[in-house]
């Protein structure tokens, strides 16, 4: 598999940004009343994920290290400035829906997330790649998350309404169904085990459980308090062990110091 | 004499009630208000009061089924579920939709936290506010002989300050000549939910309650104490008893107080902490009835003071014996 398609699916299946990562909660929660809505905004994030890891790559080795955040922020703002006055030009009826969300798409954690775990470390095609994967999960999870809410909420689906209005249940159109709905698809991803990166047996970590959450009863847990405390043993040993050898050298070079002298001294 | 020196781990005195007898000791004690429901709104209240139990009882059965759980639902807790929801909602209240609360109850607040004893919320109160947010035009819809109108409270809420509320009881909203009195509102022969309307068959349950020692006083003394205190300062008719009957006696402060707020997995265990718990729920019930757009507030304050629950017992802890004066109790 090529790094492009090896990004697109780690963005949108292994470390999906709504189910596994949970990132970015706040829009997630917030725009997903309807279906229009989590796709608008997904995409919407998307453009910038992709502009913004674009070009924080091509200037990956200008940033200085210390100031990185702050240059990332002035990048990402830039960018959804110019993707806010789009909007208001061309997708008013959007644009109104989605509100403070868009210029609030400047503090997503899913954009500087990945500008600085990604981006800044990688050249300019595979980081696209990267924000287009991660951005198209993101989308799929606020969609999602929008359906389930628009159908259960307001009987319809992108608009279309085929549930007459006695029997919607507005709790899912309010804050607490969003909760709800989120909860439940993330549940969902982990029942049936889907190849997410908190899903895979065994892995690279040497948890008594594997890292696997979806097999997690805590009964692994007092296993895993053995392997850290052992492991902790292990370090406290070490370091002993290394304290003990410096003072050893030390004494060493102070004893041979002392002859030194002696011997001068003769 | 080989008793005599029996040898065996604490506790050493043990009580027959278990958590089976409890629950059907409550469901008896609701029997007078419930039996009220039924005479006052007919078979619609017994469709309800049905369905609801059914509900929560089938619903407990297949969830832990499904889950390979141990089956509990004999323990009655999902039975007085249903009941309290059933209790709660208006005898016009849609089926369906008593049955979608029931479902939410049950697995939403109930099950998912882990099943009885773990729920952070009282389940029956959860489902009404699920069910007040969902559906608020059928939970809001009283009918009372016939006649559909405003409860009492509603109507005492929207009348002027100025008239007595003898008067304004009197003479009703002016549209649907829903008149009623304050002793109405005690027997309770006026419109509002199935189990709500009697505050004298609430009584005669809860008194049982606590006399039997299922329940302690000290909730529902502090709850209606408090509010009446916070009524009567700040309710804005300055000494006017009959307003305080009738705050006391309409909506469901008298369910609340001794069926709900009293629910032992949802409220302190410390002492202290349960007169606190009464005192904070008069206080968060009056605000919600007095300052609050709506003339009713005791669900949605049990269900905060619920959520404080853990906050309260934490700084409640009694002092062990024979540490008095040491501080933090070490």
């Amino acid at each position: 598999m090529s790094t492009y398609t090896e990004r697109l699916k780690n963005g949108i299946i292994t470390e999906n940004p709504t189910f596994v990562m949970m990132l970015g909660m706040c829009p997630t929660l917030a725009v997903t009343s309807s279906a229009m809505n989590g796709l608008g905004m997904g995409l919407t994030t998307t453009a910038v994920l992709v502009l913004s890891n674009a070009f924080i790559s091509l200037l990956r080795k200008v940033i200085p290290d210390k100031v990185r955040i702050p240059a990332f922020i002035v990048v990402v703002a830039s960018f959804v400035t110019i993707i806010q006055l789009l909007l208001q030009a061309f997708l008013q009826s959007l644009n109104s829906a989605l509100g403070v969300y868009i210029p609030l798409i400047v503090v997503n954690c899913i954009i500087l997330g990945r500008a600085e775990a990604y981006a800044s470390k990688n050249p300019v095609l595979p980081s696209i790649f990267d924000g287009l994967g991660m951005g198209l999960g993101f989308t799929v999870g606020l969609t999602l998350i929008g359906i389930c809410r628009e159908v259960l909420g307001s009987g319809a689906i992108f608009g279309f309404q085929f549930i007459p209005e006695d029997f919607h249940i507005t709790f899912f159109v309010l804050a607490p169904g969003a909760f709800l709905v989120l909860a439940c698809l993330t549940a969902i991803q982990n029942k049936l085990k889907l190849p997410s990166a908190t899903n895979v047996p065994g892995g690279d970590s040497s948890m008594a459980c594997g890292g696997n959450c979806a097999q997690c009863t805590g009964a692994s847990c007092v296993a895993n308090k053995g392997i850290i405390e052992a492991e902790r043993v292990a370090q406290k040993a070490a370091k002993a062990q290394a304290a003990k050898e410096a003072a050893a050298k030390a004494k060493a070079a102070k004893e041979a110091a002392a002859a030194k002298q002696a011997k001068k001294g003769e | 004499m080989g008793n005599l020196l029996n040898i065996s781990s604490s506790p050493h005195v043990r009580d027959k009630s278990s958590t089976q007898s409890i629950m059907w000791c409550v469901i008896l004690c609701l029997l007078p208000a419930t039996v009220f429901g039924i005479y006052n709104f007919g078979i619609k209240a017994i469709i309800l009061i049905i369905a609801c139990m059914v509900t929560c009882v089938l619903t407990e059965f297949i969830w832990q089924k499904a889950m390979k759980l141990p089956i509990t639902v004999t323990d009655g807790s999902a039975a007085l579920t249903g009941l309290l929801l059933a209790l709660n909602l208006s005898s016009t209240f849609p089926v369906w939709m008593a049955v979608i609360g029931s479902v939410f109850a049950i697995i939403v607040v109930k099950q998912l936290f882990g099943g009885l004893g773990q729920n952070f919320m009282n389940p029956a109160l959860g489902a009404r506010c699920f069910l007040m947010v969902s559906f608020a035009g059928k939970m809001t819809s009283f009918t009372y002989d016939g006649i559909t109108g405003p409860t009492p409270l509603a109507i005492i809420k929207n009348g002027d300050k100025a008239m007595g509320v003898a008067d304004i009881l009197a003479s009703g909203d002016g549209q649907t000549q829903a008149a009623t009195s304050v002793l109405n509102m005690f027997l309770g022969n006026t419109a509002g939910t199935i189990g709500e309307t009697s505050a004298l068959a609430i009584l005669i349950g809860g008194i049982a309650l606590i006399a039997l020692k299922v329940i302690s006083w000290k909730i529902p003394v502090c709850y209606l104490g408090t509010f009446a205190v916070f009524a009567l300062i700040f309710g804005g008719r300055s000494f006017d008893i009959t307003y305080l009957a009738a705050e006391l006696c309409g909506g469901g402060i008298m369910l609340g107080a001794f069926f709900m707020a009293t629910d032992y997995v949802t409220s302190p265990i410390t002492p202290r902490g349960q007169i606190f718990f009464g005192v904070l729920l008069g206080v968060l019930t009056g605000i919600f009835r007095i300052f609050g757009a709506s003339a009713e507030g005791v669900s949605y304050a049990i269900i905060i003071c619920n959520l404080l629950v853990p906050l309260i017992e934490k700084v409640t802890i009694p002092v062990p014996f024979g540490k008095e004066g040491i501080k933090d109790g070490k």
